[in-house]
């Protein structure tokens, strides 16, 4: 579409509609973007911050903090690449590794390199000569097991990708659709990286011989298929394994009243999927300085720090303290399988085709 | 004007979006549409949306025909808050709706408990949300005309000695035969183009074109294979919209209608009455009872708890109290329905001035267009074509009415056109004869006759703008949701407290829409269109 179209729409408008619209009130539109004194930070609908932290932010740097939650993670990213000649916000934070090569390819960052980088762990630094996204939180991907399930059948709960595909674990698993649902990718992903271009479909074959069940979101399988959590034993959920987070165990003490002594669910040590969260100031944003202050601010210690309880994701700062429930409950995994996220952009729409057709038709 | 806003909020951002996908570098890339067409997973999609239409279609005719005699024959108590009933669930938005039906066939839901069946990811389960939706619409608009069918044309042929079956079929089937075809096009339509429904029930196997679209365009970002499938939509759509227009113009013409109160009648004899029963169980088992299961659920914690807990503001999640969805919901439906009487009563006037040629009938149908294009579409054009002054309404509060209007202006049309096209032409002309100036001509002519019926349009513009969730969920603001979009990000999140308050939220929201639709009963004329 050429300007000039733009500009001809806008004629029509101006001339037609707008005598109507304004009857219809004052229009507040406009409102925000452009003021210096404020930046906005695009994310997806898992954001959250405690009020207090985002206080502290807006008192020390003068800037007023504007959120707009846009969708799960993917539609953010996805939205920001179509607006980004004029984007939405000043800084996007909720792209993943598994989507960060459709971010970069598509331009949407400039290069920043944020005040504190430096104290990043060197395990999740990327991009390091064009510094165009900062990484902010980490995550692993993991089945759960429903511990109760498993005590009474009197079975060992599984520990590895291998282990999913034993008779004794028929029927036991449900997944996410890896086409719709992050960690239902992530678990795509982590079978990719052990077993290797050729060997994945061969596994997944083995594993749908299994049984494993397919849904769409991961809400659908960990609170309604799943047996161990607390929405899933309401929902009379019948599968005892889900592909859900390490972070998960921890949640569903926090979340109890009361809390209980130990954790319902635990976690399979083996089928672990590392994902990274970054953050990264968008091309074009109406408010750099803004935008660059408050990426220095979300790999500060205070963000750091209180990130964990209200994303449950780990901190990626050296020298953070982890809260004390997710050490008892959900340490992270030891050696999860990782992958290059220009690896992941070269075969994910491929691997996640082919897993189409094998998995769901 | 119409054609205007219609230029401009419709054709301008899903051209936008569309050529996204389809152009690079300054060129057309119209191979794709080859491509996209060669793969054998959209083939698969094209054949599950074009039959399970063609079922759900089927299935409705035969659930909902019975219903139409019944209403337009029979007087009983109740009849006009339970017409109003059976409209309740064309409204709502498809979320609360496959809610709903989750709770009535999924796990744990009723018929699980009573009779261990299941029903959810099957496609029993979408085939029977769309009659449950679409129920309205064959009652509404075979119901509308058979009402007014001259009884006597068939006593006479049975005086005749035709049995009644004969007299049935050869009688009142032909007169009646167009209006179940614009009918049935029209739900074939709506379940063409079915998204939340197909998406909420069918779990990943099942995908129609639109669930499709939104995939590739939300999900996998392949915007040109989206542009493909909009494109083949588009054209489906389109033919099916010109079947319509070509079936509703030769059913205004053809007949002689008689007052629809002289026709109906009290029940007689056990079979009409057994007749009456049927309809009656149908109704509350297929219409009422997921609804009945929405507002059960809502009442699960006691004192009221999911209600009262709307008004609380939860952490960082919601950024305003669920309760204020309903303000928001309310305020931009008044707005979007003003946009969409404007917009619709001029529209309307303009297809019934007697020099419209074809170009202007064919925009008859064009109008229909916006309710066969993927919101997402539409959602994602709004965000790439409208972004830059004087048009850059991204961030204001008009986007939201702008796009339900959208939807509203295809009510509002199909409301107005038959009683504007009513209005004999001679009484105009009298009155201009006489003197009087244009403006009162329209005064003193047309607003008395068409008043009722411009109510009846805003009403329902105003109930299908309330129940949008399509496009309104892409452009509406964080701080600002409406109640189908509150409802949504609620049932995303994990717990039982936000469950609770998604069904509390959906409840008032059926509320809100029986109510409209209850008061245009009151309003209702005998001449008001299809809808």
């Amino acid at each position: 579409m050429g300007n000039n179209i733009k500009r001809l729409a806008a004629a029509a408008v101006a001339l037609g509609v707008s005598g109507t619209l304004a009857a219809c009130g004052s229009s507040d539109g406009g409102q925000g973007s452009g003021d210096s004194k404020t930046v906005t930070l695009v994310s997806h609908d898992s954001w959250a911050a405690s009020k207090d932290v985002m206080a502290a932010f807006e008192k020390q740097s003068g800037y007023k903090v504007r959120v707009l939650k846009d969708g799960d993670a993917g539609q953010a990213v996805n939205k920001a690449i179509l607006t980004k000649d004029n984007p939405q916000g000043d800084v996007l934070f909720g792209v993943d590794n598994t989507l960060l090569s459709r971010a970069l390819d598509n331009g949407l960052f400039q290069s920043y390199e944020a005040k504190g980088s430096d104290r990043i762990k060197a395990e999740y630094r990327v991009d390091q000569d064009k510094h165009r996204v900062t990484p902010v939180d980490t995550g692993d991907i993991c089945v759960n097991y429903d511990k109760k399930y498993f005590a009474d059948h009197e079975l060992e709960p599984p520990k590895s990708f291998d282990d999913l595909v034993k008779p004794q674990y028929k029927n036991l698993l449900v997944t996410e659709n890896a086409s719709a649902s992050s960690p239902g990718l992530g678990f795509l992903l982590g079978t990719a990286a052990k077993y290797g271009d050729s060997g994945w479909e061969g596994y997944w074959t083995k594993l749908k011989a299994n049984g494993v069940k397919v849904v769409d979101g991961w809400e659908q399988a960990y609170n309604e298929e799943f047996s161990g959590s607390a929405g899933g034993k309401k929902a009379k959920g019948d599968r005892p394994l889900v592909v859900s987070y390490a972070s998960s165990p921890p949640a569903e003490v926090v979340f109890a009243d009361p809390r209980p002594g130990t954790a319902p669910t635990g976690v399979a040590e083996g089928t672990c999927f590392r994902q990274v969260e970054y953050a990264g100031l968008l091309s074009n944003a109406k408010n750099t300085k803004g935008g660059k202050a408050l990426l220095d601010f979300l790999v500060g210690k205070r963000f750091q720090e209180d990130m964990p309880m209200n994303m449950f994701v780990y901190p990626v700062r050296e020298g953070v303290q982890v809260p004390p429930e997710f050490v008892k409950y959900g340490p992270q995994a030891k050696d999860p399988e990782t992958m290059d996220p220009a690896k992941i952009a070269d075969h994910r729409d491929q691997w996640v085709k082919s897993w189409t057709s094998l998995v769901l038709k | 004007m119409p054609v205007a806003f219609f230029a401009v909020f419709f054709a301008y951002p899903v051209a936008a979006i569309v050529a996204r996908g389809l152009k690079a570098d300054g060129t057309w890339h119209l191979g794709r549409i080859g491509e996209v067409l060669a793969q054998s997973d959209v083939r698969h999609v094209l054949w599950f949306t074009t039959w399970q239409a063609f079922v759900s279609t089927a299935l409705t005719l035969i659930v909902a025909l019975p219903g139409a005699y019944v209403f337009a024959r029979f007087h009983f108590p109740g009849k006009q808050v339970l017409r109003a009933v059976v409209t309740v669930p064309f409204v709502l938005p498809t979320v609360v709706v496959g809610t709903a039906f989750l709770a009535l066939v999924g796990r744990g839901g009723l018929l699980d408990e009573l009779w261990g069946v299941r029903l959810d990811t099957t496609v029993w389960a979408i085939l029977l949300a769309h009659v449950f939706f679409n129920y309205a619409v064959v009652v509404r608009t075979v119901g509308g005309l058979w009402a007014q069918l001259d009884p006597r044309q068939e006593e006479a042929a049975r005086m005749l000695g035709a049995s009644p079956l004969r007299a049935w079929r050869q009688v009142t089937l032909p007169a009646l035969a167009p209006a179940v075809a614009a009918a049935a096009l029209m739900v074939f339509l709506f379940t063409f183009t079915s998204f939340g429904v197909v998406q909420i029930l069918g779990g990943p196997t099942f995908s129609t074109l639109e669930v499709e679209i939104y995939r590739q365009t939300s999900e996998i970002f392949d915007l040109s294979t989206a542009a493909v499938l909009t494109l083949i939509q588009f054209v489906a759509v389109g033919a099916i919209l010109a079947l319509h227009a070509w079936t509703v113009r030769r059913r205004e013409t053809a007949l002689r209608l008689v007052d629809a109160s002289v026709t109906a009648r009290r029940p007689r004899g056990a079979g009409q009455r057994a007749l009456l029963g049927g309809v009656l169980v149908t109704v509350a088992v297929l219409l009422v009872l997921p609804l009945a299961v929405l507002v059960q659920r809502s009442l699960g914690a006691p004192g009221f708890g999911y209600y009262r807990a709307l008004t609380s503001e939860d952490g960082g999640f919601f950024l305003v109290p669920p309760i204020e969805a309903i303000g928001n919901s309310l305020s931009y439906a008044v707005a979007a329905t003003i946009i969409a009487v404007v917009i619709g009563s001029l529209a309307a006037v303009a297809l019934t001035r007697r020099d419209a040629g074809r170009f202007v009938r064919g925009f008859d149908a064009l109008l229909m267009l916006p309710l066969g294009v993927s919101a997402v579409t539409v959602g994602f054009g709004f965000l790439i074509s409208l972004d830059e002054p004087p048009l850059d309404l991204r961030s204001s509060w008009i986007l939201v009415p702008l796009a339900q209007a959208l939807v509203g202006v295809p009510f509002v049309v199909r409301t107005m056109l038959p009683v504007l096209r009513a209005v004999d032409v001679r009484l105009r002309e009298a009155a201009s004869v006489l003197g009087a100036s244009p403006w009162r001509v329209w005064r003193e002519v047309d607003l008395p006759i068409v008043r009722r019926a411009l109510l009846i349009a805003a009403g329902f513009a105003f109930a299908v703008s309330l129940g949008e969730f399509g496009a309104t969920v892409f452009i509406a603001r964080p701080d600002r949701p409406t109640l189908p979009v509150a409802v949504a990000r609620l049932l995303g999140r994990p717990g039982d407290l936000n469950y609770g308050q998604a069904m509390a939220l959906s409840t008032i929201l059926m509320m809100v829409c029986a109510v409209a639709l209850l008061v245009l009963e009151r309003l209702r004329t005998d001449r008001t269109g299809e809808f």
